[in-house]
């Protein structure tokens, strides 16, 4: 099937079987491999894309269902001069991340939370992250990443 | 791993997602959030040949509050429910519970109705369901019937649902008055399925006995439980701590929870009364708040 969907604000069409998931378009057919696929079944966190916005994973959608939407993975965060966004920068300067598996879905994840809340307390954005796993960081300097993004985002005029 | 090949089939309405189901057979199955479906796709525990997905079911996508009814369509999203205005002053029990649900993502995209119809019996929604004398409306081809949830759940992922009728709406009955309720779950992590959880409302008189009781329990065994013989000491009693106790250990005969890697039966057993008190607690204080 012909599947049709906006990413990060450009038109894009896959041909693909109805079983591949939106992740698997994103990574093989249009070669987004900043979506990272680890579980495959919804425990990770690693594929979490927004769709219209909203973040869910992209190893429990399929393709075919994303059809005509907006998708936003990992690549829309930094602007089109590659300047990186406030959560990029923010992991990056807290040592919010180690080897990086995991990191494209935090930071979907934390983009939706900020998004919705730009002030939230350390037990809000733990709770809110409790959905994505890392095996390096042991949360903490994530946690402080996230914080201090929303503290920058909130202090930029 | 990757789903196994199906044919993909995208109604746009009730009508004739109910003739493609009816055409395709046993093998076809409906997918609304598929935020259990698609895992066991993954795992080929599920190998569909057609899924007749609902997403574009326009008249399936939607989440109120009509007077004393919470009514959500097949496709509500558990988050949908969570934006309804007020629900949490209406029924707490209903905002907990939903927050308990998975995480951000898998509440984004999760349904209500498909929860219900996948009847896993640690899931909050049929619990709910059972709790708020809710009914489900289901349409096959000999038409549309009405499904009340006592007479829903059977066992194990299993309900009175027939394999080509689809869920298409679900309607809970929000109790007015000086009403309290909670939802607490023991889990491993926030978001994951509980250990054991407790859903708990409690209506109180003028004179301060209990005019109505509900307690509801999941992860307890083949299907949510609702505790006749809780409900049955609370009401009419006056709700002091020790008639609590009492209610909440009789739900020892209701429940057979199975052991299994996060905690044996006994364990299980001695965290659903805990968490069965805890929800009862909060909702006799929360529904002496509300008198005062």
């Amino acid at each position: 099937m012909d599947v049709t969907l906006s990413v990060n604000g450009v038109r894009r069409t896959a041909s693909v079987e109805p079983r591949i998931t939106l992740a698997d378009v994103l990574r093989d057919e249009l070669g987004l491999t900043g979506t990272h696929v680890g579980c495959e079944h919804g425990v990770c966190g690693a594929c979490t894309v927004l769709l219209a916005g909203r973040s869910v994973r992209s190893c429990l959608l399929f393709a075919v269902q994303a059809a005509g939407q907006e998708v936003t993975t990992v690549e829309g965060l930094a602007a089109a001069d590659g300047t990186l966004h406030p959560l990029q920068k923010a992991f990056h300067d807290a040592h919010g991340l180690q080897c990086g598996f995991c990191t494209p879905g935090f930071l979907m994840a934390a983009r939706e939370l900020l998004d919705e809340n730009p002030s939230p307390t350390e037990s809000e954005v733990r709770t809110w992250l409790s959905g994505n796993l890392c095996r390096c960081t042991g949360y903490q300097y994530i946690v402080d990443a996230v914080l201090l993004a929303a503290e920058r985002m909130r202090g930029a005029p | 791993m990757k789903p196994a090949a199906f044919e993909y089939l995208a109604p746009r309405s009730v009508e004739e997602a109910v003739a493609l189901l009816a055409e395709r057979g046993e093998d076809a199955k409906v997918i609304a959030g598929g935020q259990s479906l698609v895992p066991m796709m993954a795992f080929r525990l599920a190998t569909p040949a057609a899924l007749v997905d609902l997403n574009g079911v326009s008249e399936l996508d939607h989440a109120r509050v009509d007077r004393d009814t919470l009514v959500l369509g097949a496709t509500a999203r558990h988050r949908s429910v969570q934006e309804l205005a007020g629900l949490r002053e209406r029924c707490a029990m209903v905002a907990e519970a939903v927050g308990l649900i998975g995480h951000p993502p898998i509440r984004n995209r999760g349904t209500a109705g498909g929860s219900i119809a996948h009847a896993d019996p640690a899931a909050e929604w049929p619990a709910l369901l059972l709790a708020l004398d809710g009914e489900v409306d289901a349409m096959g081809p000999g038409g549309r019937r009405t499904i009340a949830a006592a007479d829903l759940f059977q066992t194990y992922f299993t309900t009175a649902l027939a394999p080509d009728e689809i869920l298409t709406e679900v309607r809970l009955q929000l109790p007015a008055g000086a009403v309290g309720s909670a939802f607490v779950e023991v889990a491993q992590r926030h978001g994951d399925f509980a250990v054991a959880g407790a859903g708990a409302l409690m209506i109180v008189a003028d004179d301060g006995s209990v005019a109505d009781a509900r307690l509801v329990l999941i992860g307890v065994r083949d299907t949510a439980v609702r505790s006749v013989a809780a409900e049955t000491i609370l009401r009419g009693a006056s709700p002091t701590d020790p008639v609590l106790d009492d209610a909440t250990n009789a739900i020892r005969s209701e429940i057979d929870p199975v052991s299994d890697v996060h905690g044996s039966s006994a364990y299980r057993r001695r965290v659903a009364i805990a968490v069965a008190r805890r929800a009862v607690t909060l909702a006799r204080d929360r529904a002496h708040a509300a008198v005062a």
